[in-house]
């Protein structure tokens, strides 16, 4: 994409880069939380665990600052055009990122009372589920950096993998739940973390929806592919 | 001629790209090839537009870009100068107000215009309103009072001067003395209202009042504005013409010149970028 030029007052454009940068820097740090959340499930750790949970006051904080960034931009700069769709995407992909930071820490919560249970062999599973939504979050956060329309179609695209993978786990946790009652406490926590994080990847797509509008100043408007099917009627364990 | 029959609706403007949804209104004024020159400086370019009718257009666009000199010429102010020279058309109704045939007296009746001042004439709030009605037409006494209250009242006046007709326009505020010259301009009752940034020597709430009173008259007028301030072009226009350098370089509905234009002269323009 080519580089807009820059605004007369120059303060304007500090502004807007600005705005870009913390919502770069909050999605890294949702993703931080993310990757630190399946750590201490697969280490057992319940004292990180906690610290992950209460680490989602900064994204939360972050995202108070950037609403009030944008309400300022808006009564002060009366932004049109381009910077309207700009600073309009940057308080929805905010929005977007918090409730990613949400289920990172849902996810490291839920790792406490799996840990007081005996382990089980899925818990692995949910790391390959993490780390596709993790690429998925990282991707969309470059895109939305370097204003790529394309890479960010390529992202809400990519989400159908991981809803792939997702029913994928869900059939795997339920066929340990029917081999052995034992597995039903844990297998059902870890149904709860392998949706919250498949959410995380709709997250991303919607991210990738606004990189869109961003660039394109129209929605992205093809209906995506559903491929989580655990919701179904027709859903079928035994395929 | 241009056939104005053939051409009535918006979505004739040779406009590439325009998306004219919810502007169905036939064209009032229709512009074609429109070239002007100030001796021999070429200050509008091949300009082509329909102006649709009871809507707002404004035009908007850095200074020296011809939109001022458009809006002369749409009621051929220019003509009291020398050396100005106007070609291509625009057609009013049906017929071409840029031919010498077609009577100065007839069209400023169908096209009033109100300047960046208001110009109240030295003499009573009344017979500013009065005089030009005197100039075209002969009504009695009552006649006469029954016109002039209703063209304060359409300018949004009545109730501040209804007590004070008699006294000097040049009392009043500044906002009031624009709306007075609003007043003046459809006392005539025109067709088509010219404003030529008419709140720029205002202050806010001055300036909302007359934007208001925008929104009122385009229930009877079509109304041609042109504005400095994107904010109330972004305001009160159905429809936004931006000009650069004596060309129109996009018209288009309001709402997508300043959320989505599709030239990037006119992004430039509009967010602030324009070097």
């Amino acid at each position: 994409m080519s580089t807009p030029r820059e605004h007369i007052i120059k303060s304007y454009d500090d502004e807007l880069t600005r705005l870009t940068g913390e919502i770069v820097r909050m999605g890294e740090l949702s993703v931080a939380q993310l990757e630190a959340a399946i750590d201490v499930v697969e280490r057992r750790d319940e004292r990180a665990a906690q610290r992950v949970v209460d680490n989602d006051d900064a994204i939360d904080a972050m995202e108070q600052e950037i609403s009030h960034d944008v309400v300022r931009l808006l009564a002060l700069r009366a932004p049109l055009a381009g910077d309207l769709r700009n600073v309009f995407a940057a308080l929805r992909i905010a929005a977007d990122i918090e409730r990613i930071g949400d289920y990172a820490a849902n996810v490291a919560k839920r790792s406490i009372p799996l840990s007081m249970v005996a382990p089980v062999t899925a818990t692995g599973s949910l790391g390959h589920l993490a780390e596709l939504a993790a690429t998925e979050v990282r991707q969309v956060l470059a895109a939305y950096r370097d204003r790529d329309a394309e890479s960010a179609y390529q992202v809400w695209k990519d989400d159908a993998d991981l809803d792939d993978a997702y029913t994928a786990l869900f059939r795997q946790l339920l066929t340990y739940m029917m081999e052995d009652p034992r597995n039903i406490t844990p297998c059902t926590h870890l149904l709860f973390m392998a949706k919250n994080i498949e959410r995380i990847g709709d997250h991303a797509t919607n991210i990738a929806e606004n990189v869109w509008f961003l660039v394109h100043g129209e929605p992205l408007t093809a209906q995506r592919m559903k491929r989580d099917l655990t919701s179904s009627p027709d859903f079928d364990l035994k395929r | 001629m241009t056939d104005h029959a053939a051409n009535p609706s918006f979505a004739g403007t040779a406009q590439a790209g325009a998306d004219t949804t919810g502007i169905e209104a036939p064209a009032k004024m229709t512009v074609r090839n429109l070239n002007f020159y100030y001796d021999g400086f070429h200050a509008l370019k091949n300009i082509a537009m329909d102006i649709p009718e009871k809507k707002v257009t404004a035009i908007i666009g850095p200074s020296g870009c011809g939109k001022s000199t458009l809006l002369r010429i749409f009621n051929r102010i220019y003509a009291i100068y020398p050396k100005l020279v106007a070609s291509g058309e625009i057609v009013l109704d049906g017929e071409n107000i840029l031919d010498a045939k077609y009577s100065m007296n007839r069209l400023r009746s169908k096209v009033g215009m109100v300047f960046q001042k208001p110009v109240p004439f030295p003499m009573t709030i009344f017979e500013n309103v009065a005089y030009g009605i005197r100039h075209h037409e002969r009504l009695n006494r009552s006649e006469m009072e029954g016109r002039v209250e209703q063209a304060l009242r359409s300018a949004a006046l009545w109730d501040e001067v209804k007590d004070k007709l008699k006294q000097s326009a040049l009392g009043l505020s500044g906002g009031q003395q624009q709306r007075l010259c609003i007043a003046r301009g459809i006392a005539l009752k025109p067709e088509v209202l010219l404003l030529d940034e008419p709140t720029s020597a205002l202050d806010p709430i001055a300036t909302s009042r007359i934007e208001q009173l925008v929104e009122e008259l385009k229930n009877d007028f079509t109304i041609v504005i042109v504005t400095h301030n994107m904010q109330q072009a972004a305001r009160c226009s159905d429809l936004t013409a931006f000009m650069y350098m004596g060309e129109l370089i996009e018209f288009d509905r309001t709402e997508k010149i300043f959320t989505k234009p599709n030239k990037k002269q006119t992004e430039d323009y509009i967010t602030g970028r324009f070097g």
